[in-house]
């Protein structure tokens, strides 16, 4: 065990604060949270930095035009990054780090020819049509529908909780093309144009108000049978590989602003049993950052995160509900205001123990796959006993 | 950087925990510490792993395993004093003045060793004169009351208190580690073992939800310990104290919560003496009060921001 970063580590790190130094003091300043059309030019135009500068898919293969950096690069890049307050990914979250690791897996040629360099340079927005409103933790029980009909597919149905919706080209669509097939064995991956006739996207308040989830509704949408991605029926275990690309780096910029967020909030914390909360919290952090370096090396040396990887969301969203709600009890009634500091985080993070697999789902997962217990009594109408 | 265990590390879990599957039985385990436990051990090398060239990282990998078979003996301060005194070392903090001292295994000890500020003071074990507990907590351990404590002859200067409170901070936290690791494992066991309403217990959510979490805690707890070790070995990569506390929070917090999680996943066997639960949940107790408890680490996290 070894927690020392070797020699092209560090001047890799070196390189990129220097980057970052003379590169962030150009960028326009952060549009509002609401403003879609602005925040779609200032992220793609961060992504286009990034490619100019060779820093753009860290983890992608270099002949995909990514870095084909090790691990450990990934996880300096995305600390120095979060460090010196660089933009985030944004907008072109689902394209650089889902669609496009995707496809570079199971695209055609022609698919990746046509996506993946745009996804790369910031030249394309793609948004995710996974959930919805009957298929969220049991996910594989979707019901939208894809009909083929000539040299299309006929897709009908409704989405929910589409990251980017609203300003997506292209979007990640899962829809069942086999409804007499074991759930999952009836589900295909596609490409969907956005701008194709018959869809409409109406983005959700959420309780920040704006955000970057949508519902889209898909009304007879004739979608070009070269637009599924890996073979008919085959979608549920295209959707599986996307995670490969990730490598124990998921959260490094969530943790890297936690761990901000305790070193700001503590010259606030005076109460005594808020003190110690604080002790916990970050003893919880640093834990945590710690097996993220755990999993980043063994990521590196074993193809996989093992059971850190797989605890992970668990316990990091769990750690920062405690220490968003210490900042609450610290702000006392200055929390009433939205604008104060970390109240809209305390809001945001609501969503971390639901979005991409609530912690109960993780905690099923854990049980089962890690510890080997068995799966629940299922409900009648599956094949379970009354 | 690689912060995973390295195969010869792989290797030294590995055959520390055959030596204790072999004769860390729960018979013996039970039958508590003396000599013959202490020689044992001895011979393994745990006690001397340091000394013989091994890292603070691969000390704190034994003590993880010898946690997950709670086995007895004040095995900390064996390490702490190898090469210091003769025979087998107990110790503790010195007490306030007027508090009087608990003392660990002092029959089955030759020294006891007290740490102050001012350095560490070696008493012969059959100078102390105390009263055994007819009912200690943890019945592996068992505890003197002692109102004076002799004031023994000192060994070693305050300028290693320091080091010897860290460490003896990050050797407890693995055990407490390996403690969190056992009970989950115990009680993942029981849990597919004993059915109710006919199926195993372990496939409702509300019984696996909990083994969840607790799996999760050992887990990041665990890390905790390996990257204080770690920082103990080379103070550079890291802030030392703030991982030494770090590492007692947590190990301290996720051998308690899981062995208490492990006796409600038991039932009613759980509250038995039979089964081996209680053993794990009165040794996080105890371990909690040695070396800083969790809540004392965490303070000491917050009162360095």
């Amino acid at each position: 065990m070894d927690l020392r970063y070797s020699d092209s580590d560090l001047a890799f790190r070196a390189e990129l604060r220097t980057w970052l130094a003379a590169t962030l003091p150009q960028i326009p300043a952060e549009p509002p949270r609401g403003d879609w059309p602005a925040r779609v030019i200032y992220d793609t135009d961060w992504q286009k930095r990034l490619y100019e500068a060779g820093y753009a898919g860290m983890s992608w293969p270099k002949e995909f035009g990514g870095r084909g950096a090790p691990p450990s690069e990934q996880l300096i890049f995305l600390e120095e990054c979060s460090n010196a307050k660089a933009p985030y990914v944004g907008v072109n979250f689902v394209g650089t780090l889902h669609a496009g690791p995707t496809l570079i897996a199971e695209g055609t040629d022609e698919q990746k020819a046509k996506h993946i360099p745009k996804i790369l340079r910031g030249e394309e927005v793609w948004c995710q049509c996974f959930s919805e409103p009957d298929a969220g933790s049991d996910l594989a029980g979707l019901t939208t529908r894809a009909v083929r009909d000539g040299d299309d597919y006929v897709v009908t149905g409704r989405k929910i909780w589409c990251s980017f919706g609203q300003v997506g080209e292209y979007g990640e669509l899962l829809a069942r093309t086999d409804p007499d097939v074991p759930k999952h064995q009836g589900i295909s991956w596609f490409i969907l144009p956005m701008d194709l006739p018959g869809i409409e996207v109406r983005p959700i308040e959420t309780i920040l108000g704006s955000s970057e989830f949508c519902e889209v509704f898909l009304d007879e949408v004739r979608v070009p049978a070269e637009q599924i991605v890996g073979k008919e029926n085959d979608g549920w275990r295209v959707t599986n590989v996307t995670l490969s690309f990730e490598r124990g780096t998921a959260f490094v910029s969530e943790m890297v602003d936690a761990m901000r967020m305790a070193e700001e909030l503590a010259p606030l914390v005076h109460d005594p049993a808020d003190r110690r909360e604080l002790g916990h919290v970050i003893a919880e952090f640093d834990a945590l950052w710690a097996l993220t370096k755990r999993n980043v090396s063994r990521s590196a040396t074993k193809g996989d995160t093992g059971v850190g990887g797989m605890i992970m969301k668990l316990a990091y969203s769990e750690a920062r509900d405690k220490l968003c709600e210490l900042s609450m009890r610290v702000l006392d009634r200055g929390a009433l205001d939205v604008h104060e500091l970390y109240v809209e985080e305390r809001l945001r993070t609501l969503s971390l123990t639901i979005a991409a697999g609530t912690s109960q789902i993780q905690r099923n997962i854990v049980g089962e796959r890690l510890l080997g217990l068995p799966k629940e009594r299922q409900w009648p109408t599956d094949g379970g006993d009354r | 950087m690689n912060f995973d265990l390295t195969d010869d590390q792989e290797a030294l879990v590995d055959g520390i925990r055959a030596v204790c599957q072999g004769r860390f039985t729960s018979d013996r385990v039970r039958g508590g510490f003396d000599r013959g436990v202490w020689s044992e051990l001895a011979e393994t090398g745990v006690f001397s792993l340091v000394a013989d060239g091994f890292t603070w990282a691969d000390a704190a990998l034994a003590f993880e395993e010898l946690g997950r078979f709670v086995v007895p003996g004040p095995l900390v301060w064996g390490v702490l004093a190898h090469g210091l005194v003769d025979g087998i070392p107990t110790g503790l903090e010195a007490p306030a003045p007027g508090v009087p001292a608990m003392v660990e295994h002092l029959v089955a000890s030759d020294v006891v060793l007290v740490i102050s500020d001012d350095g560490v003071r070696a008493v012969p074990a059959g100078a102390v004169q105390g009263e055994a507990l007819d009912w200690p907590l943890d019945p592996l351990t068992p505890i003197h009351r002692v109102p004076v404590l002799p004031a023994g002859d000192l060994v070693a200067g305050p300028e290693v208190v320091a080091d010897w409170r860290r460490r003896g901070a990050v050797l407890t936290a693995a055990f407490l580690a390996g403690i969190a690791q056992g009970t989950v494992a115990l009680s993942t066991e029981y849990a597919l073992a004993r059915k109710q309403f006919d199926r195993p217990i372990g496939s409702f959510q509300a019984i696996k939800h909990l083994l969840a979490d607790a799996l999760a805690r050992a887990e990041v707890a665990r890390t905790a310990v390996h990257a204080a070790a770690v920082t103990l070995d080379d103070p550079e990569v890291g802030d030392v104290d703030r991982a030494v506390h770090g590492a007692k929070v947590l190990a301290g917090e996720a051998a308690l919560r899981n062995a208490k999680t492990a006796t409600q996943v038991h039932g009613g066997m759980g509250f038995t003496w039979e089964v081996d639960v209680h053993l794990s949940l009165k040794r996080a107790w105890l371990l909690n009060t040695v070396f800083g408890s969790p809540d004392a680490h965490a303070d000491a996290i917050a009162a360095a921001l």
